[in-house]
């Protein structure tokens, strides 16, 4: 059927269906989006109801999701002032933080040389780093255990269990970060560095000032990753981090959920404390997040 | 990746000397991440291995000495009946949640593609849970999750209008694992939809509009467009969706030290069972033999990824 010739009626009931199409989309757009944001609304709703009886009564029925009865600010006090949130956000930040700058840094650098110099074993170390990205951190996490347990630090102790380091330095080097540098590194258009080469820029004028400013998108996606999947884990502090001192916010929750007798209210203020940050700095750099975890998926 | 010649030949005077700063320039530039690569990535993986012929513990014993053991360690690991169950928990939450995870985070991706007002706020909600650390998604959960009066119960209630009574889904072994299967979806699904989302957005409009003037039904264009269009995306999702259900560990574990949770083998994965036997029980032996299990069973999901999708390529 060729379009000229489509009957008048047909434009019609097209037209008839699309809109009923929309209706239907936005149907499941409502219901899909209750279940994706009703346990976060029940998160931030509890948190501020003072009276733990109530909270938990509320349960049965829409009041989990509204702000409904006593309300006040106690449990996020009661948070601040009898546990270690602020001290694990810290950790938290400075740790991730860390870890995540470094990274892009050593990562990067080892990904300019990969794409950009030629040297005896560049063949060879670009090999091992593809194949790298298949082991899985929780494949080696038992050795590294028994491993940091062994090492000498800079003030002479043995044993890395229970700091910031133990935390940070087994996590900046990273083999899919490298290769997500790498990706970008190759696609660069070569002329600018090979002027600058003729003017007599250094290789590492060259990689800060050329390379590494034209390779922002590389670096947003490394950092939205490696924060990811930083922030959330709770695999190494369980196995490295003993006592509150060094722990992050992923262990402090669960120590915290774990106490008893369990008081729900504080609880929750605990989780949407934790939770808004992230939060927060996802809706402002959305744009980023979206973009890195598109690249990444078509890379990898 | 040779550079033109045109481009070569005016610093070739210059070449052998360039080429061997170069190589010491580009060690310089290498070795700090090599470095790391080597002593926290690849020695612990090499440890992993040679370890687990070992009866090595955490805390060394006088009384023990270092021996090996052969495979005592792997013929252990299969007359383990803890083994068994954590592994049959990791496979059955990937038989369900691979699946289930995909075609929701398809359907999500297709709907977010309609262009309709609000799309781009629905996909900011559809993605919140992604942006939420998971130990504190099991939290919320736990409290939803409450026995009687619980949010859960009361909708499923609501939804199967009275028929199914209050569960207590966290004490239950029957119903742990499917509880933590939902949070699982809820949490990662938002990340698989832009996956799909960029899938979709590579498809030629014109192939719709052709479909259309053919008279094809939306059914038919998702059918036989869409799907055979976003053939590698959805290669690309499983595997991923399979290996992090492999990986499956923070949700479990904060459900284990709620204290209240079901028999620990109801719900039990091969990374909290490794945890448990290297660091709880301090048999380093014991939980490198699960670690090298573990990862060959990475590597194996790993190399049909990259099979299905070299075939693909050949056939494209």
């Amino acid at each position: 059927m060729t379009p000229n010739k489509l009957p008048r009626r047909a434009f019609a009931s097209q037209k008839g269906a699309e809109s009923r199409g929309r209706l239907a989309a936005y149907a499941a757009h409502a219901l899909l989006a209750a279940f994706f944001v009703m346990p976060l609304v029940f998160m931030l709703a509890s948190a501020f109801k003072t009276d733990e009886g109530q909270l938990l009564r509320d349960m049965n029925s829409l009041s989990a999701f509204l702000p409904s009865g006593q309300l006040g600010w106690e449990n996020f006090t009661a948070v601040i002032d009898g546990t270690p949130f602020l001290l694990a956000f810290a950790n938290s930040l400075f740790i991730v933080g860390l870890t995540v700058t470094i990274g892009i840094l050593v990562n990067s650098m080892l990904a300019y040389a990969l794409a950009r110099l030629r040297f005896r074993g560049r063949d060879l170390l670009l090999a091992v780093v593809v194949a790298l990205i298949i082991v899985p951190f929780e494949a080696i996490a038992v050795p590294l255990l028994l491993l940091v347990n062994q090492l000498p630090w800079l003030d002479g102790t043995i044993g890395w269990l229970d700091s910031y380091h133990v935390q940070i330095i087994p996590f900046i080097a990273n083999a899919f970060s490298i290769y997500l540098f790498y990706q970008s590194f190759v696609t660069l258009p070569k002329d600018l560095e090979e002027a600058a080469l003729m003017d007599g820029a250094s290789r590492w004028r060259i990689y800060w000032s050329i390379v590494m400013p034209l390779s922002k998108p590389a670096i947003a996606t490394v950092a939205v990753l490696q924060f990811l999947a930083r922030w959330g884990d709770l695999l190494w502090p369980v196995m490295a981090v003993r006592g509150d001192t060094f722990a992050t916010l992923p262990l402090a929750m669960q120590t915290f959920f774990g106490q008893f007798p369990r008081q729900w209210g504080p609880v929750m203020a605990f989780a949407a404390m934790a939770t808004l940050p992230t939060m927060m700095v996802f809706l402002v750099f959305q744009r980023w997040f979206v973009k890195s975890v598109i690249s990444s998926a078509i890379k990898g | 990746m040779s550079m033109p010649s045109s481009v070569r030949t005016p610093r070739s005077r210059a070449a052998p000397r360039r080429g061997r700063s170069d190589a010491r320039i580009a060690w310089l530039f290498a070795a700090p991440a090599t470095a790391l690569l080597l002593g926290f990535l690849v020695l612990p993986f090499v440890m992993a291995v040679v370890l687990s012929f070992t009866n090595q513990r955490l805390v060394s014993n006088d009384a023990m000495t270092l021996d090996f053991v052969g495979w005592r360690n792997y013929a252990r690991l299969l007359s383990d009946d803890a083994f068994w169950s954590a592994l049959r928990n990791n496979f059955l939450f990937v038989a369900v949640v691979a699946p289930l995870q995909s075609v929701l985070a398809l359907l999500l991706a297709v709907l977010v593609n309609k262009p309709l007002a609000g799309s781009r706020i629905f996909r900011t909600i559809y993605f919140m849970p992604v942006a939420t650390t998971m130990a504190v998604v099991a939290v919320i959960w736990s409290l939803m999750y409450a026995p009687d009066g619980g949010v859960v119960n009361r909708m499923v209630g609501l939804l199967s209008l009275g028929h199914i009574g209050p569960q207590d889904w966290l004490r239950d072994p029957d119903l742990v694992l499917y509880a933590v299967m939902v949070l699982s979806v809820w949490q990662g699904v938002g990340f698989q939809m832009l996956v799909f989302l960029a899938g979709l957005q590579a498809i030629p409009l014109d192939l719709y509009e052709a479909a259309r003037l053919d008279g094809a039904t939306a059914w038919q264009q998702f059918r036989h467009i869409t799907v055979p269009m976003l053939r590698n995306t959805t290669i690309f999702v499983l595997i991923t969706t399979t290996i992090y259900a492999f990986q499956l560990y923070t949700q479990v574990q904060i459900i284990a030290s709620s204290g209240t949770a079901a028999p620990v083998d109801s719900f039990r994965t091969v990374v909290m069972l490794m945890v448990h036997e290297g660091f709880g029980s301090g048999k380093i032996g014991y939980a490198c033999a699960l670690s090298v299990v573990f990862f060959v069973m990475v590597l194996a999901i790993s190399l049909v990824q990259r099979r299905l999708l070299k075939e693909e390529r050949a056939v494209a």
